[in-house]
């Protein structure tokens, strides 16, 4: 079935099942493959996208669900690596592996989008779906305050 | 068995607009467009040390220089790290630096041209320093000699800076003495640098790879693109050595983007490293087409002889043989008749044990597997030990090394996860079915159940008190193949008598397991260092001043102790439901030491408040990364102690996914401290792993100390931890 989807302002057409995750609509069809596969049952978040600017785990999304949305992944945050989370991360040094980063950094940006200063109780919920087997979380949360006061500049 | 079914339809249609996300960085492409110095232009077969500058180091005429090196990027900054040492002796202008990984079949069919590929065992700048130092070293002197030689002047008149050559007036760059250089011969290598010479090692520099991993540049195995590649989904017999599985692909090969099946064999009676299992693989146009029909095939296994296999079962094998003499590793006669002789309340004893474990690396196990028409074959793997891939591939397709091509991407953890061979092998076999490159990916189910598992343990210890509290006579059996004996024999303590037997894992034929994150250690660890609080207590000590006077003689201890005296503030007068605790344990060349802070509520609910660590690994080249390298390794030994565990029913492993094989969350965080308690001198400790084997057993000495209860096994949701 052909489904009409805007990922990062770019149309695309893509011929596929409508309960396909977004998932591997992105990565498989689109070629975007910044957006990770982890778990399949919403327990890792490294295939976090936004939906509207709302974080959605893509492994859970049907495409279906995405059409007439706007979807921005990990390579559309900013065209540059600018985003205060993304400036953040790179100040405190957060990614190992590098592997769940694309999730977190997608699912901090929705949280600073609604909560311009987060405290730990906020972050730690916010983030509870986003593993990181590396152990990057301490840094996570520091660069999570450090986003949020670029943010604020 | 196999079919093939022919369709296939395109999936974009359209793509309109500006291209979607970044263009991705080429920064890894094998060689690159930089100029090669000279193949192999200074090597002497006495010197491995000394020689092997071109494979190092490239220079562009540009003035770019790219380092060629073999470490696995993993997420222990092997790519930053190695950079760092060569460039502390090449004095280069670090902007100007590229970081590449070598090429597999080179090394291989070039006498291990890099001395060695493997990253583990905290390896990269505890064993490599002296030959990746020595590559710097040896180009650096080269391209003084060049300037010298143009210039007229002596070597010793040039200095090198910054990739800039200079001798009074006179100056050049790098680029433009590299071809002279590389036809140099000195008569004798440079000496490397000692550390107190150093001037860019110690320092925290950003690693190399970060801006790659905060916009998706970053790629994986599990990122590869091939034009005409399809995608494959795997299950393996879910009980290890079970037998070949009946399937019926007419049920779902009229499945959009089906294109076959494929049977998997395992080599009978092979059971070593790069072994696979029997198994069965659905191949489709997209992973979720391979994926969800192979969900939906009817598949029946045979579960062959490992079937009755259970936690239940392993364990009970395990204690039974603690109760038998083992295979002898340190034989004192003295320490058993000293502890058959000491009466009752002078004896300690505890069993612990540890059960099999996943490495649930963030990357679920891929490799993208090409055979060309020029009968080379593309490896496309994120591997610790890419010639280990190479073997496992040249085996199953029956072809020369010299043809089978490794190449090596980002990995998404390690953890010495080595069922890449075992992935290498399927997705080999099934290139070749279907004659298309194939991309193949273990679901996380299949990685959680179906990879090679770190071992389960088990260990009994005993030991004597004499009058003064001290022990005098210590006796240790253990069961496991993990074992590291010494960590056991060797213990820095002061006790005089001791004897150590150990059973090697005798399921060990029966689960494929290979290594983890400080798997030995880790496993000890959590048991020896429980039981010394144990012994510490039972002579009326505090258990840090006691570790403190038991390693009176180790000034590397004492530092690391002390240390950790300052900074942790260990005290044993927290009210019931809050405790600390401490351990330490040395690694792969580093000792560290860790306090914990816990409070149990009384329903038993924990929370781990705070880990301190005090850590010697003797240098640390990079401080930034070495902290964070300690700050993951207390995340892993907790993420361990807390959740993971895997169980086996049935022959099969019962756990399948994140939901039922639970890993630490951010909110399950402690906070970290991680204070360097650097010894110097000789000592180069790796950190990656040290800081695992402390932290499991400091979390459980404080539970201890807040509840009275010792933590015998993991994974503490087996647990009751309430307290009246
Ligand atoms: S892959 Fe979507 S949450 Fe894990
Ligand atoms: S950085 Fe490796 S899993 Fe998070």
């Amino acid at each position: 079935m052909a489904l009409a989807l805007n990922v990062n302002g770019t149309s695309y057409t893509v011929d596929v099942e409508p309960e396909t995750p977004l998932l591997w609509v992105l990565r498989d069809n689109i070629g975007l493959t910044g957006t990770k596969y982890g778990c399949g049952i919403a327990r890792c978040g490294f295939c976090t996208v936004h939906v509207d600017g709302q974080a959605v785990k893509s492994c859970q999304t049907k495409v279906s669900a995405t059409v007439g949305t706007r979807v921005t992944t990990i390579e559309g945050l900013s065209p540059d690596s600018t985003h205060p989370v993304q400036v953040a991360w790179i100040e405190h040094s957060v990614p190992q592996c590098g592997y769940c980063q694309s999730g977190q950094i997608m699912a901090a940006a929705a949280l600073l989008a609604k909560r311009a200063r987060p405290t730990d109780a906020e972050i730690d919920e916010a983030m509870a779906d986003n593993l990181c087997r590396c152990g990057t979380y301490v840094r996570i949360r520091s660069a999570i305050h450090r986003a949020a006061e670029l943010g604020a500049r | 068995m196999n079919q093939i079914n022919v369709t296939r339809r395109e999936f974009i249609i359209t793509s309109a607009g500006a291209a979607g996300g970044l263009a991705i960085g080429v920064f890894l492409a094998p060689m690159a467009n930089a100029a090669v110095v000279n193949p192999m232009p200074w090597q002497s077969p006495n010197d491995k040390e000394g020689l092997e500058l071109s494979q190092w180091i490239v220079i562009d005429p540009s003035g770019i220089i790219t380092v060629v090196q073999p470490h696995a990027e993993m997420g222990q900054g092997a790519m930053t790290s190695t950079a760092m040492m060569l460039n502390e002796e090449l004095q280069a202008d670090w902007k100007m630096i590229r970081v590449q990984y070598a090429d597999a079949n080179r090394h291989v069919l070039n006498n291990e041209l890099w001395v060695t590929m493997a990253s583990g065992g905290s390896n990269v700048v505890k064993a490599r320093h002296p030959h990746i130092m020595q590559a710097g070293a040896s180009a650096r002197e080269r391209l003084k000699e060049a300037a010298a030689q143009t210039w007229g002047v002596p070597r010793t008149q040039v200095t090198a800076k910054d990739s800039v050559l200079t001798s009074g007036t006179r100056r050049g760059t790098y680029a433009e003495f590299a071809t002279r250089a590389a036809g140099i011969k000195l008569a004798e290598e440079p000496k490397r640098k000692t550390p107190e010479q150093f001037t860019f090692l110690g320092t925290s520099v950003p690693r190399l790879d970060v801006p790659l991993k905060v916009n998706g540049a970053a790629k994986y195995a599990h990122d590869i693109r091939l034009p005409g590649m399809v995608y494959a989904a795997v299950y393996a017999n879910p009980v290890p050595w079970g037998g070949s599985p009946k399937f019926d692909f007419n049920a779902i090969k009229a499945r959009p983007g089906v294109l076959a099946a494929v049977e998997l064999k395992a080599v009978a009676g092979k059971r070593g490293l790069a072994d696979m299992q029997n198994g069965v693989a659905v191949v489709a146009d997209t992973y979720y087409r391979a994926k969800t029909a192979l969900d939906l095939m009817p598949i029946e296994w045979d579960y062959g002889p490992n079937a009755a296999m259970s936690n239940q079962t392993l364990f009970d094998t395990a204690y039974k043989k603690l109760g038998e003499k083992g295979a002898v590793r340190k034989d004192d006669p003295a320490a058993l008749a000293a502890i058959a002789a000491a009466p009752a309340d002078k004896k300690v004893g505890g069993d612990f044990h540890r059960p099999y474990e996943a490495h649930a690396r963030a990357e679920p196990i891929t490799t993208t597997v090409d055979i060309k028409a020029d009968g080379t074959v593309d490896v496309y793997v994120g591997a610790q030990n890419p010639p280990a891939v190479m073997t496992a591939v040249v085996e199953q397709l029956g072809i020369e090394p010299k043809n089978c091509f490794v190449r090596r991407q980002f990995l998404g953890c390690g953890f010495g996860s080595s069922s890449g061979t075992f992935a290498a092998k399927q997705a080999a076999q099934i290139a070749k079915e279907v004659g298309r490159p194939v991309k193949l990916i273990w679901s996380r189910e299949e990685d959680i159940r179906n990879s090679k598992h770190a071992p389960a343990y088990a260990a009994r210890f005993e030991a004597a008190v004499g009058p003064d509290g001290l022990p005098t006579a210590i006796f240790t059996r253990t069961f496991g193949a993990n074992s590291s004996d010494n960590t056991i024999t060797d213990m820095p303590y002061e006790i005089a008598l001791r004897h150590h037997e150990r059973h090697a894992d005798l399921e060990q034929a029966n689960i494929p397991i290979t290594t983890h994150r400080a798997p030995g250690t880790g496993l000890v660890g959590f048991a020896s260092e429980q039981f010394i609080d144990d012994l510490a207590r039972k002579g009326g000590w505090n258990p840090l001043d006691w570790r403190i006077a038991m390693t009176k003689t180790k000034a590397d201890y004492q530092l690391v102790l002390k240390t950790l005296k300052e900074k942790a503030g260990y005290r044993m007068d927290l009210p019931r439901g809050e405790g600390m605790g401490v351990a330490v344990v040395e690694s792969h060349g580093t000792i560290a030491g860790a306090v914990a802070t816990v409070t149990v509520s009384r329903r038993g609910q924990l929370r781990v408040e705070k880990v301190v660590l005090a850590v010697d690994s003797g240098h640390v080249i990079n401080p930034l990364n070495g902290t964070e390298q300690v700050e993951g390794s207390v995340v892993f030994g907790l993420a361990h102690l807390l959740g993971g565990g895997l169980e086996f029913q049935k022959g099969a492993v019962a756990n399948s996914n994140f939901d039922t094989y639970r890993l630490l969350r951010i909110g399950d965080m402690p906070t970290v401290e991680v204070h360097f308690a650097l010894s110097g001198g000789e000592k180069w400790g790796g950190l990656g792993e040290p800081g695992v084997p402390p932290t499991a057993p400091s979390v459980a000495n404080a539970i201890f100390a807040a509840t009275g209860k010792r933590v015998r096994s993991t994974p503490l949701t087996l647990h009751d931890l309430s307290w009246a």
